[in-house]
């Protein structure tokens, strides 16, 4: 379009000025209150055992996760691409699914099918305790993640076709080995962007997880649990600060890596 | 393309999709089963008690009222980002670009924290939106802003300039070319952008709960009020609130989806 | 020595072969030729058992492997659209085969090494295939699918997706490389220069089925329906008769010329005469309308002086005639079930169809 030097900078302006109130300030603002006291004050409120805790059980989630996505996210997107089934496009909108649940309707599912009085109610008597114990936290990430393997691989496995998977087959490979040596190299990058965004969603999963989480510090919070305890149960609004500066440093690690994938999977 | 011999799965294509079905039973359908038949465990009437309840009711109007000033404000600031990063240059596009995901990246408590720090009670600006409608605006607004911009983007970035610059040649001015031949061009692209900032804001949580402020009838939308009727033990009315914005995600989507499958159809007529 | 027996494939409704048999000798090269969707692919795919047929046998040196899968069948296949392994260099892609086999390195190495020299890739080893042209592709494949020694060389269209040029080369290139491997091979193609160009023997198929098996010269100068006939070299129709465009005689008709048209014998209509090199294409109409096209030696053209506008008689010598029967089911169908196959059909050497 034509446009005028005039309207041009004006729709700039507009653009960027909007960007800056809603995205850049309050991202400055909350950097600046965390470092403002000095690094060592958010080096210690970090350093909590609340916080250590919260840590490892956020990448403890996070190890458990990661690999039952990446098992079943691509076996399920290798059965919806190769295979032809019926109910195959039943199973395609399952996978979408999550993105169209809230995580609070995520949790409260969760704790109708696995709380007392649910459906699998009854597993928690033979000592396998889901809602308000790990397995409902990783349970509820796993549902609020589950997409994403799929369709980052999905796409990729339609575009590599069958053609070099048949090849190595008349070279003598087994369906395992053709899998190992052609189709999973072939789709790495897909896999790696699904992982990441699969690992940055499960740092940051707060609704879902605070449904069915019991919610004690040092012992059953995540990062984003702690954020919201801090904040709200203990009047602690610098340790809320810190807390969610570390989970931002996390969330901006991701969105490079995100970058620096994209830029590799659009040129291999 | 037909499955070709030799080029099996490994394990076998029928256990793999033995595995997939269970899975995402266990871990998708069975719980909104479970959930849908709460929602009705004290049959039909009881599951339209729940959603007419009055503070049920009012947590929904106000989520969906919310949610359509944010889909609305997305559509034209979204277009808008989109616009300027496509057409426009200046320095530190780059940065900008990447900014744009960013609250996909971030966890939605720390978009909470982040707008608190600058909008909260002890704001440096003197803006205080907390606890008020302007402040699940400001907050669903941070967390649904790459909805439009990045399905904007692509199609403008394909779009055809000689086609605009026919029209300038036509005599057309920049307003005019903008709302006659470049809107209609973008527009399945910002439907289909507002339509996922709408359906991702009805059911958006961290980023709302502490800015909120939770007041019933006033700012406190479906998801905290599902989160409260659990605290307090109302497990059919948390579950008819959640199964009502299920159906509204799906029916959102769904209309999406149907415009979409039409908007293609007419344009493969053209070619 | 391959031998397929029966073979009977479907695909939905389609049948892409029905009933059958061919017999392919040890160290010859064999192309099968047809039309898209006339099963040439299905084939070569069931002798490699990337299909499996519903009905009849797949024999490979004397060994029935029908139930047997394409890893144990001893074979190579190369693909039109090469199916490089992108994420591999050259070296790696024609070691596969080995690697699999968990040959020692030297022995893969030194294997790998004399490939890559007799396809003319030595130097190319550490590139990945993003980096080569088309036609070194075909060729690492063509290494790729030689390095396990296999039994039989199957190529599915190989040169399909390359260009004239290259394809011309490449194909004389297989010829020698052929000459001196002396590996059984099959070919697939649907541009009959190419079949002529290479092979000793010519399978045609058509809808399923083959409609005739011989050398090249036997297939043009006898063939045994008029499918063969027409897909094979170009076809003049005159009066009805079908007959090679150089076998037409053209004949000035005489002041008092009564002769009436009939079959093989029409009067026609010169409507342009193109010089191509020596020969002097005739394009012709006679009296119904109908368009054909005679060639003749320059020398002819100069002495009957052709001119456009001018009348001629065209006549079909009866040495050069042969009351052809249709085959079974006529024409060439518009099914395309290989879709491979569609996509290079627009390729040059596209015979002139009845």
């Amino acid at each position: 379009m034509t446009t005028s030097t005039t309207s041009r900078l004006t729709l700039r302006t507009l653009a960027l000025a909007y960007l800056v109130a809603l995205l850049a300030v309050p991202v400055l603002m909350i950097l600046w209150r965390t470092f403002e006291p000095g690094f060592g004050a958010f080096w210690e409120s970090i350093r909590t055992p609340a916080a250590i805790s919260a840590m490892n059980l956020t990448l403890l989630i996070v190890a458990i996760v990661v690999p039952l996505n990446v098992v079943f996210g691509v076996t399920t997107a290798l059965a919806l691409v190769r295979g032809s089934f019926r109910g195959k496009g039943f199973i395609e909108a399952v996978v979408d699914l999550p993105f169209a649940v809230s995580p609070v309707v995520v949790g409260v599912s969760l704790i109708m099918l696995w709380g007392v009085g649910g459906w699998f109610g009854g597993v928690e008597h033979l000592g396998f305790r889901v809602i308000f114990g790990l397995p409902g936290m990783v349970i509820a990430t796993i549902f609020v993640t589950l997409p994403f393997v799929v369709r980052e691989v999905e796409p990729v496995l339609v575009e590599i076709g069958t053609e070099q998977e048949q090849a190595a087959a008349t070279l003598g490979a087994s369906g395992w080995q053709t899998f190992w040596r052609i189709t999973l190299p072939a789709m790495r990058w897909g896999l790696t962007y699904g992982v990441v965004l699969t690992i940055a969603r499960s740092l940051g999963e707060f609704g879902a997880v605070t449904m069915v989480s019991s919610n004690f510090p040092g012992i059953s919070q995540t990062l984003t649990l702690l954020v919201n305890s801090r904040y709200i149960d203990d009047q602690n609004t610098y340790g809320a600060y810190a807390a969610a500066t570390l989970l931002m440093g996390l969330a901006v690690v991701t969105l490079l890596l995100m970058t620096l994938l994209d830029r590799k999977r659009s040129t291999t | 393309m037909p499955p070709a011999r030799g080029t099996r799965a490994p394990g076998g294509r029928s256990l793999q999709v033995g595995l997939v079905v269970t899975w995402l039973s266990v871990i998708v359908l069975l719980p909104l089963a479970a959930l849908t038949a709460k929602s009705f465990a004290g049959g039909v009437s009881g599951f339209w008690d729940a959603v007419t309840a009055p503070t049920a009711l009012a947590a929904l109007r106000v989520t969906i009222l919310v949610s359509v000033a944010v889909a609305l404000l997305n559509a034209v600031m979204g277009t808008l980002i989109a616009w300027v990063l496509v057409r426009d240059d200046f320095p530190g596009k780059k940065v900008v670009n990447v900014l744009i995901d960013l609250p996909f990246a971030l966890p939605t408590i720390v978009a909470s924290i982040v707008l608190l720090s600058l909008y909260g009670p002890d704001s440096p600006v003197g803006i205080h939106i907390n606890a008020t409608r302007w402040g699940l605006v400001v907050a669903l607004a941070f967390v649904t802003l790459p909805f439009v911009v990045r399905s904007v983007q692509p199609v403008l970035l394909e779009a055809d300039r000689e086609v605009e610059q026919a029209a300038a040649s036509l005599g057309a001015s920049g307003p005019t070319t903008f709302r006659r031949i470049v809107l209609p061009t973008l527009a399945p692209a910002i439907i289909s952008g507002t339509g996922l900032a709408f359906a991702r804001a009805i059911g958006e949580y961290g980023s709302v709960v502490l800015i909120g402020g939770n007041i019933p009838r006033e700012t406190q939308v479906a998801s905290q009020y599902i989160q409260q009727a659990i605290e307090i033990d109302q497990p059919v009315n948390a579950a008819a609130v959640s199964v009502t914005l299920l159906a509204i995600a799906f029916v959102t989507l769904f209309v999406l989806r149907v415009a979409a499958g039409r908007g293609r159809r007419r344009e493969e007529e053209v070619r | 020595m391959i031998t397929v027996t029966g073979a009977r494939k479907d695909f939905g409704t389609f049948r892409a072969l029905d009933d059958v048999s061919i017999e392919i000798p040890s160290g010859t090269l064999t192309a099968l030729l047809g039309p898209s969707g006339s099963g040439k692919s299905t084939l070569l795919r069931s002798i490699a058992g990337l299909e499996s047929l519903d009905a009849g046998t797949v024999v490979i040196a004397g060994r029935d492997v029908t139930r047997v899968p394409p890893q144990q069948r001893g074979i190579g296949f190369v693909f039109q659209h090469y199916a490089a392994f992108k994420h591999m260099t050259v070296r790696d892609n024609v070691a596969f085969g080995l690697t699999i086999r968990r040959r020692p390195k030297a022995e893969v190495r030194a294997k790998v090494d004399e490939l890559l020299e007799v396809v003319g890739l030595e130097g190319f080893q550490h590139r990945y295939p993003a980096q080569l042209s088309g036609g070194q592709r075909q060729r690492m494949a063509l290494a790729r699918a030689l390095a396990v020694d296999p039994e039989v060389l199957l190529l599915d269209e190989p040169f399909g997706a390359l260009d004239a040029k290259v394809r011309a080369d490449l194909r004389r290139w297989l010829r020698r490389l052929h000459d001196e491997v002396h590996v059984t091979t099959v070919l697939v193609t649907h541009d009959q220069e190419e079949a002529l160009d290479v092979a000793d023997t010519i399978a045609v198929l058509n809808r399923g089925r083959i409609e005739q098996i011989g050398d090249p010269d036997t297939l043009y100068d006898a063939p045994d329906n008029q499918f063969v006939m027409s897909f094979l070299g170009s076809v003049s129709s005159v009066g009805g008769t079908l007959v090679r465009p150089h076998d037409i005689v053209l004949e000035r008709p005489a002041p008092d010329d009564t002769r009436a048209n009939g079959p093989g014998r029409v009067l026609a209509t010169i409507e342009r005469v193109v010089r191509l090199g020596f020969e002097v294409r005739v394009e012709l109409r006679d009296a119904d309308g109908e368009r054909f096209a005679a060639e003749v030696t320059r020398g002819v053209a100069q002495q009957l002086g052709l001119v456009a506008g001018e009348q001629v008689w065209a006549v079909a010598p009866s040495h050069a005639v042969r009351d052809l029967p249709q085959p079974p089911d006529a024409g060439v169908p518009a099914d395309a079930a290989e879709a491979d196959e569609v996509a290079s059909t627009a390729g040059v050497g596209e015979p002139a169809r009845a």
